[in-house]
């Protein structure tokens, strides 16, 4: 079958406990612009049981068709299922670019429906547009380049490099997409989209696992890529009882605290509120770096902040190399002194 | 029980990263390691083998000069260690890699496969599940924990808000976190086994089971590489050395400017 018979931008409509994760609106918002570039429509992909209730908001979102699969064996993400019906919708719907979410679910899902149904996935994209491949036509063979081609951008080597990538022999162009960084639309109240249910048929077999249990672990935090203020530590903070005041300077700012991998390593905080490669893209106005050296990989997380503060007591470390205002100085003494003056000039006015 | 334990090698990119004058990363200058999160693979295949018994048997692919990783790993207690290694395989994606690896495991018995979830070079955690696909086995990604039981086993799978305990008949293929344990150190014996009583078994393109050709290296890889450029980074701003009282007013001063407060 030719390439040409793919069409339309579609995208993996994640929920969990049967709420859309806000990745899905995110995917919709970039899907609409690849779109109005192909002129052709964005399809929602939903799968689950009993999940017929979240088509609307996915319409408001922007979403023209939603394809739903609703199964008792989608009930829980399990790898197979999932898998089975994503690739199943693809065999039979034929989309040209197919988006997932970079997330736990989505770094999983994808690379196994991307075997399946024998296609490239570039992973943890962070730009994506429509363009030519190779982007300059090779002399003589002008005729050879393609054209509406889905060009996919990722960081790679810890955020050093940056990487564009096409898929141009093979169907649909997959991308695993960065939470965080694609836009979504404000939602459009009371639109609807067309709705295609579809089942593929599940057959137990080898690799349907079983789920034992399932804890979860206590949301105490804010989510911190939504945040305009983030405090953020790392190892020099020393302790789990050292964020402390880090929580004090967030709460007189108005903002949350944040941290490196050492310190969810440590057992400091938790793992979702981890800034970097491994964790989370932040973007706030405002970003603290409080006793964090300042790994690429944390770099690649944060860099994008609009103002960076960075403290900490080793002059040479790499974080004041990406820090507007850079502070060498004992985190212990300023950060408790820099709260009270906050406190102070809040009291002021 | 017998475990096959896929690693990579990979530039250091923890700490000691190295530049050029130009800004571009200078590889040749960072030392080349054991993927962690394939490390932490390694150390709980050989704890499942301290615990249960078993034969672990490590697999790389990549240039000759990854025969150090594997010496490693039977330094650390590794059975048995096969390298893959070929002109052709070359430039190979994530599905032509585990298009290969597959190729290669196919010759094995194993009844547990454990990759790492990602390498740090790549950082795209798809090897691991594709290798899986290829092979017709289920996949449990992201583990925290891996236990045996009978013909089972049972992995404590992570999620951003929560875990799930999954239990998975094997044969299966798990892909390990780095917060999974501390890997062990090399023995003094075993480095000396590693490299002087054990044998590394060399594997080319012919040695691959059930693989075309039309799936391996660059010409099997589905993506291209477009364009590839270092990232400008953000520039250094100013940098002070002050006291708590100057730097609090320093910062205050900052913020007030910024119209932060």
């Amino acid at each position: 079958m030719g390439l040409e018979q793919y069409k339309g931008v579609y995208i993996y409509a994640q929920q969990v406990d049967n709420e859309l994760s806000s990745i899905a609106f995110e995917l919709i918002g970039k899907a609409k612009e690849l779109a109005k570039d192909l002129d052709t429509d964005v399809t929602a992909v939903l799968l689950g049981h009993n999940v017929s209730g979240l088509v609307d908001s996915l319409a408001e979102y922007g979403a023209d068709k939603v394809i739903v699969v609703d199964d008792p064996e989608l009930e829980t993400y399990r790898t197979e299922p999932y898998a089975h019906a994503l690739s199943s919708v693809i065999n039979e719907y034929k989309p040209d670019i197919m988006l997932v979410g970079a997330t736990a679910i989505g770094r999983d899902l994808g690379p196994t429906v991307s075997a399946r149904v024998k296609t490239g996935l570039t992973a943890d994209c962070t730009v994506l547009e429509i363009g030519d491949f190779p982007i300059n036509p090779v002399p003589g063979k002008e005729d050879e380049q393609k054209h509406n081609q889905l060009l996919m951008t990722r960081p790679a080597f810890g955020g050093n490099t940056i990487a564009t990538i096409a898929c141009p022999d093979n169907r649909p162009q997959m991308a695993t997409v960065r939470p965080g960084v694609m836009q979504k639309i404000d939602p459009i109240k009371g639109a609807k989209a067309e709705v295609i249910n579809y089942n593929p048929g599940f057959v137990k077999n080898n690799k349907y696992v079983e789920i034992l249990n399932i804890i979860k672990q206590a949301k105490t935090t804010e989510n911190i890529m939504d945040a305009q203020i983030l405090v953020s530590g790392g190892r020099g903070v020393g302790s789990a009882e050292g964020f402390e005041m880090l929580k004090e300077l967030a709460a007189v700012l108005g903002g949350t605290v944040s941290c490196s991998r050492a310190v969810v390593e440590n057992g400091w905080l938790p793992v979702d509120l981890q800034v970097g490669q491994t964790g989370k893209t932040v973007r706030p106005n405002l970003y603290f770096a409080i006793g964090i050296s300042g790994a690429i990989q944390h770099v690649a997380g944060m860099e994008e902040s609009d103002i960076v503060i960075a403290i900490n007591k080793d002059e040479d470390a790499p974080i004041f190399d990406v820090a507007d205002y850079g502070i060498v100085g004992d985190l212990n003494k300023v950060v408790p002194a820099l709260t009270a003056a906050l406190k102070a000039d809040l009291a002021a006015k | 029980m017998k475990i096959v334990v896929c690693i990579k090698q990979v530039p250091d990119t923890k700490g000691g990263v190295k530049f050029n004058p130009d800004g571009t990363l200078d590889r040749a200058a960072m030392l080349a390691i054991m993927n962690p999160d394939d490390k932490a693979g390694l150390e709980a295949a050989l704890r499942i083998k301290e615990e249960c018994g078993a034969e672990v048997t490590v697999i790389t692919m990549g240039l000759p000069k990854a025969d150090d990783v594997l010496r490693e790993a039977m330094a650390m207690g590794a059975d048995n260690a096969i390298l893959v290694t070929d002109r052709v395989l070359g430039g190979a994606d994530t599905w032509a890699t585990s298009t290969t690896i597959a190729g290669a495991i196919r010759n094995i018995d194993y009844d547990l496969i454990i990759t790492g979830r990602q390498a740090i070079d790549g950082d795209t955690a798809q090897v691991g599940p594709q290798i899986a696909e290829h092979l017709g086995v289920p996949v449990i990604s992201y583990a925290e924990d891996i236990k045996v039981e009978g013909d089972s086993v049972i992995v404590k799978r992570q999620y951003e808000d929560r875990y799930h305990e999954i239990k998975a008949q094997m044969p299966c293929l798990v892909t390990a976190l780095s917060e999974l344990n501390v890997p062990r150190y090399m023995t003094p014996g075993g480095i000396f086994d590693a490299y002087d009583e054990k044998v590394v078994t060399v594997w080319g393109r012919n040695d691959l089971k059930d693989v075309d050709d039309s799936d391996l290296g660059l010409k099997g890889s589905p993506t291209k590489i477009a364009k590839a450029s270092d990232k400008v980074r953000k520039g250094a701003g100013e940098k002070v050395a002050l006291d708590a009282s100057e730097a609090v007013e320093y910062i205050m001063g900052k913020l007030k400017e910024r119209h932060v407060i």
